[in-house]
């Protein structure tokens, strides 16, 4: 099994995570009109890069989501980063 | 080039098989073509032998990185069915069941073809309702299917678990008994000795790296062999369509995902259908050559790795098990990894892609062997033509913009 590092609980099991999104994707403001081509990209496009990639993940046991950078051929994690903003 | 026949057979077997030529040339990239088509797997090369044979197109080149069928057309588990939901999907995977049925004939090729069946199983009351529906859906659309029952189940393939103590039982299933599998290196090289014949250009080891742009068209593409113009180009490259995205300055609904898949060691015939159980997520047929072949889900982590992980080998084995403990004891030959190109609808791309002369054949996901031909035959009007046909107008890239989806992942409770 590979190992992930959730920045809450430490290394785990990758079975525990769940692939959220492309870091990175600003809903449109939809307070304002939205065409259908920003709307549609929104929703469906991906940059589906091959390489080093940035991608929002969950850690399913705990909940924590945070920022993976991985690369995409190797399978090598880069990087964890909590996505969470400390309380003030 | 030789005409394969049993008499050419039996008269190279007395010459020890020394008089076989080559099935296909090995030409150098010429400096123009009307048709340069990305990607030597099978929907490539079935697009470049229908182009030449419907439409009359032989200046034509298939440009391929690697060799001929090396990616998902020789990863997959052979499995060809046309057991789908809505009428738009079985339009399109029953053309390509249609011509599969005469294919080895039309190529001069065997490829195999064996409709031996393919069984859905359902594993509760509410499962047998989901079938009874898709069975109606699939006789509606026109589509050979049987409703079985437990005890068909039992008789048709008596090595699956249908007790009540399995983990999963089987309530009954879904039959169609014209899918079954076909040999997947044999498609791929049947179409490339047949669109050689037909005076298309079969370049390997040859990667396209960018694109020829003149006045917001594309002319051409940049190669590892150099420079090549083209009046249109096509892609079909699966798994990589989003690489080639970037280097055109197109955009896709696409992640690429790891599909597994595996092999064991031959052993006596156990199994005559291709079996699907839903609740395992896993399906397993046996080849000619005794091996059962197996595969299971996607992996949930998107990735351009073509090799296998243990998470989901462990589920699809120990799944094999409980459907039909009889074979824990065999062994595995070998272990795979394709990488395909998953769309939100789990529907296909056929058309334009955005870009003025770059055409998609893409979006396949983890069903595109079942449909080669089917591909080729349209992706090659498309090029030909500029203009869709009716089946594969519902498959434009236009969808995920209109919102028109065809979304057979939430409808036919396929695998993946």
């Amino acid at each position: 099994m590979q190992i992930f590092t959730c920045p809450f609980c430490g290394p785990r099991d990758e079975r525990e995570f769940h692939f959220v999104a492309e870091q990175g994707k600003v809903r449109p403001d939809t307070t304002q009109s939205v065409s259908d081509a920003d709307w549609a990209a929104y929703l469906h496009t991906q940059r589906n890069e091959k390489g080093r990639v940035r991608e929002v993940w969950m850690h399913t046991t705990c909940d924590e989501v945070f920022v993976m950078e991985r690369h995409s051929v190797s399978m090598e994690v880069l990087a964890t980063t909590a996505l969470r903003k400390e309380s003030t | 080039m030789t005409q394969y026949s049993a008499f050419r057979l039996f008269r190279e077997g007395l010459r020890g098989h020394k008089g076989w030529g080559k099935a296909w040339r090995s030409p150098t990239l010429q400096r123009a073509y009307d048709v340069v088509i990305i990607g030597g797997g099978g929907h490539g090369l079935a697009t470049a032998y229908y182009l030449a044979r419907n439409h009359g197109i032989r200046r034509v080149a298939v440009l391929e990185k690697g060799w001929l069928g090396g990616g998902n057309t020789g990863r997959n588990t052979t499995a060809i069915r046309s057991n789908y939901f809505y009428p738009e999907s079985a339009a399109l995977y029953d053309l390509s069941v249609r011509l599969y049925e005469g294919l080895s004939k039309e190529l001069n090729y065997n490829v195999m073809f064996s409709q031996r069946g393919m069984l859905v199983c359902a594993h509760s009351e509410h499962d047998m309702e989901m079938a009874t529906r898709q069975y109606n859906a699939m006789r509606l659309n026109g589509i050979d299917a049987e409703l079985l029952t437990r005890e068909e189940i039992r008789k048709r393939v008596p090595i699956l678990n249908v007790s009540d103590t399995a983990r999963f039982p089987v309530h009954g299933g879904v039959n169609q008994p014209r899918g079954g599998t076909g040999r997947h290196d044999a498609v791929a090289w049947g179409y490339a000795r047949a669109a050689d014949r037909l005076g298309v250009d079969i370049i390997q080891n040859c990667e396209v790296q960018g694109f020829v742009m003149e006045a917001g068209r594309c002319v051409g593409v940049q190669t590892s062999h150099g420079e090549v113009r083209a009046g249109v180009v096509g892609a079909a490259v699966a798994g990589h369509s989003s690489v080639l995205g970037q280097l055109a300055g197109y955009d896709l609904p696409i992640h690429s995902y790891a599909l597994q898949a595996f092999v064991s060691e031959p052993i006596k015939p156990v199994l005559d259908t291709v079996v699907l159980a839903p609740a395992y997520g896993t399906y397993v047929s046996q080849s000619d050559k005794g091996g059962l072949v197996l595969g299971g889900g996607l992996d949930r982590v998107p990735s351009y790795g073509q090799r296998g992980n243990m998470p989901v080998q462990e589920g699809v084995i120990g799944s094999l098990i409980e459907m039909m403990p009889a074979l824990a004891k065999v062994k595995l030959l070998r272990h795979w990894g394709g990488i395909v190109d998953v769309t939100p609808d789990s529907s296909p791309i056929l058309g334009p892609s955005g870009v003025d002369g770059i055409y998609l054949n893409c979006g396949w996901g983890t069903g595109g062997f079942k449909a080669i031909p089917a591909g080729g035959y349209l992706f090659a009007h498309l090029l030909a033509t500029g203009q869709h046909t009716d089946i594969s107008r519902p498959f434009d890239l236009s969808r995920f913009k209109t919102g028109r989806l065809v979304d057979e992942s939430a409808a036919s409770g396929i695998a993946h």
